[in-house]
């Protein structure tokens, strides 16, 4: 007899009992479920949830495996400079992959069992099934948050996150927030030491600040903010060879998970599309603020605000953003005007706030929050707007 | 004999919690979120209300039959403001850091929507004496959630409490620190204190299920 019968034989044994949810949660983790719907019309379709969720997964993984490489690369390029003259060549080795392992599974490992653990309590207090919204979550948490945060903080911040910005909606499905986001604003505002700065992106590097071998790593953002010229070519960008959140670095990894999002029908493209719209019109706009003469060189935000257009897209968290996190169907805008009006005002924030706030060099996770608050009222007056229309059209057909 | 008869106790439990100014009628909340990062700013604005509060009702309720009542706003006005202005000058003479610390909040105890709701839903149609244990009850009431909420944010956002170090000292590193601890800086934003009352309301609601609203 195998595991699968095993844990049917189990569930008729739980059935009934408070523990059921915990387990039932477990049943339909490993395998479909072996009940079937008794009443009622019968739509069949293979992509539930957990299929939609799996997805998003999938398209993550890209992102997480170069996380992990990039980890180690940037602790070994920030000791050795000369690294990263072949970035290539020295980027997928055995030594960046054991370190970066190190370093990301175990945030991976806590942001799933702390952010599960939740749920399943939640679950047996209030009697009802585990929803797979925390499978997303849960996966993304570890891959915007810099690598070398404590794993304290994250517990704390997943608790949080999980709670407040979910379970207190009414779980999957309810949320305002994007939970991810809510996770990172918070670990963001409560130990803002450890989520920016020069010292927080590269592994080791606080521990050793103050000593003579001391490393840093600031990222794009932040020596743009600063004025500096980055050290990085927008190619190492593009291809993620830069330090930043754990998987973010890669466009085109996300790029790639992009496309499979679009294609198997799980994120809006007209979301990312408009998004990527709203951040090329900001850039431009600051642009043309820079050509008129109109900011002078020493302005704090003449780095960020010279930047051409095109490279705000490919440099901070921004592509990350607009695709796995903007998109969530939960949080975003549900009509088609909506989308694009939410997700252009989402990389025309995110421009913003990065460019005239260098406190917060992050600004997607911030615009997207903003929006996610928006997204109801945006829908509320695309849905009006078009009753009135066919109102109207009623009125001149009667007419 | 009991000090207080049944229906005059409960005057002054009910507010502390079934009928809770913050967490049930929803009010004062403006100066929970302001002052209740240090719990010493909590208390002293605690007694500060409970002494307004208190005062004034007796105060209105002795005049409830002479205030023509289209001017009765303007004369509440007045008899907070005053005594908003004593507590003001007290704390000035007597704990002049403290007020320094509270700045405007003190004098914007005249716009606590608590005091003149009370005004006008008790001590307008009451005796003194039941409305000074109303005022005192409600104004406790309020009290009492601005210390939960201070007991909370300053231990959690400085690791203090009433400014003694009771977690071990953040720069030398001793005590929690020690081991990697570090102070939240969101408990020292008004969010976190908006999100603490709403765990106490969660909290309150899930005790009693009489509280929950449909």
């Amino acid at each position: 007899m195998g595991l699968k019968q095993n844990l049917h034989k189990l569930k008729e044994k739980y059935k009934g009992t408070k523990m059921a949810p915990a387990f039932n949660a477990l049943h339909t983790f490993l395998y479909t479920p072996n009940e079937t719907t008794h009443s009622g019309s019968h739509v069949r379709a293979a992509d539930d949830l957990k299929r939609t969720m799996n997805t998003v997964i999938m398209a993550l993984v890209p992102c997480l495996i170069f996380g992990i490489f990039n980890a180690g690369y940037q602790h070994y390029a920030a000791i050795d400079a000369t690294l990263r003259l072949d970035p290539l060549g020295n980027f997928f080795t055995w030594d960046n992959f054991i370190l970066g392992a190190w370093t990301v599974l175990p945030l991976v490992i806590v942001s799933y069992l702390v952010g599960l653990g939740v749920e399943f309590i939640f679950a047996v207090i209030k009697g009802h099934e585990v929803e797979e919204g925390y499978l997303v979550t849960g996966m993304l948490v570890p891959l915007i948050v810099p690598i070398d945060i404590p794993l304290w903080m994250l517990t704390v911040a997943v608790i949080f996150g999980v709670v407040i910005g979910k379970e207190v909606f009414g779980g999957t499905g309810m949320n305002i927030l994007n939970p991810a986001l809510t996770i990172r604003a918070f670990l963001f505002f409560a130990y803002p030491t450890w989520m920016s700065g020069d010292k927080v992106w590269v592994h080791g590097a606080k521990e050793m600040a103050g000593q003579p071998d001391a490393i840093s790593g600031e990222t794009i953002l932040g020596s743009l903010a600063q004025n500096h010229e980055p050290i990085y070519s927008i190619w190492d960008s593009f291809w993620g060879f830069i330090p930043g959140s754990v998987g973010e670095t890669s466009t085109f990894l996300i790029l790639i998970g992009a496309a499979f999002l679009i294609f198997t029908k799980v994120g809006s493209w007209r979301i990312m599309l408009s998004a990527v719209i709203g951040a090329i019109v900001m850039g431009l706009i600051f642009n043309g603020v820079v050509d008129q003469g109109w900011i002078q060189q020493g302005s704090s935000f003449y780095g960020l605000m010279s930047e051409t257009f095109w490279h705000h897209l490919v440099i901070g968290g921004l592509a990350f953003g607009i695709v796995y996190m903007a998109t969530d169907p939960v949080t975003a805008s549900q009509t088609n005007k909506g989308k694009w009006i939410y997700g252009f005002f989402i990389g025309f924030i995110s421009v913003l706030i990065r460019v005239f706030n260098p406190a917060y060099p992050e600004g997607v996770m911030l615009a997207i929050l903003l929006m996610n608050v928006f997204a109801p009222t945006i829908d509320h007056y695309v849905l009006k707007g078009n009753i009135k229309k066919r109102l109207k059209r009623l009125k001149a057909k009667t007419a | 004999m009991a000090l207080l008869s049944k229906k005059d106790s409960r005057l002054i439990l009910d507010p502390l919690a079934d009928n809770n100014p913050i967490t049930i009628q929803v009010l004062g909340i403006c100066s929970a979120l302001a002052i209740t990062a240090q719990l010493k700013a909590s208390i002293v604005m605690a007694i500060s209300v409970i002494a307004v509060l208190g005062i004034g009702n007796v105060v209105i309720s002795l005049m409830r039959n002479v205030i023509p009542s289209k001017i009765r706003i303007i004369v509440q006005l007045v008899v907070v403001a005053a005594l908003v202005i004593i507590v003001d000058q007290v704390l000035k003479a007597f704990a002049y850091s403290l007020s320094k610390e509270l700045s405007v909040f003190i004098g914007l105890i005249i716009t606590n929507c608590i005091i003149m709701g009370r005004f006008e839903a008790f001590a307008l149609g009451n005796g003194p004496w039941r409305s000074f244990l109303d005022g005192i009850g409600n104004a406790a009431g309020y009290g009492v959630i601005l210390i939960i909420v201070g007991f909370f944010r300053e231990l959690l956002g400085s690791g203090t409490l009433l400014g003694i170090q009771v977690l071990g000292d953040p720069i030398s590193k001793t005590g929690l620190y020690a081991i990697g601890y570090e102070n939240n800086g969101f408990m020292l934003l008004s969010p976190m204190a908006l999100i603490i009352v709403g765990l106490i309301i969660w909290v309150q609601r899930a005790q009693n299920k009489d509280l929950i609203e449909e």
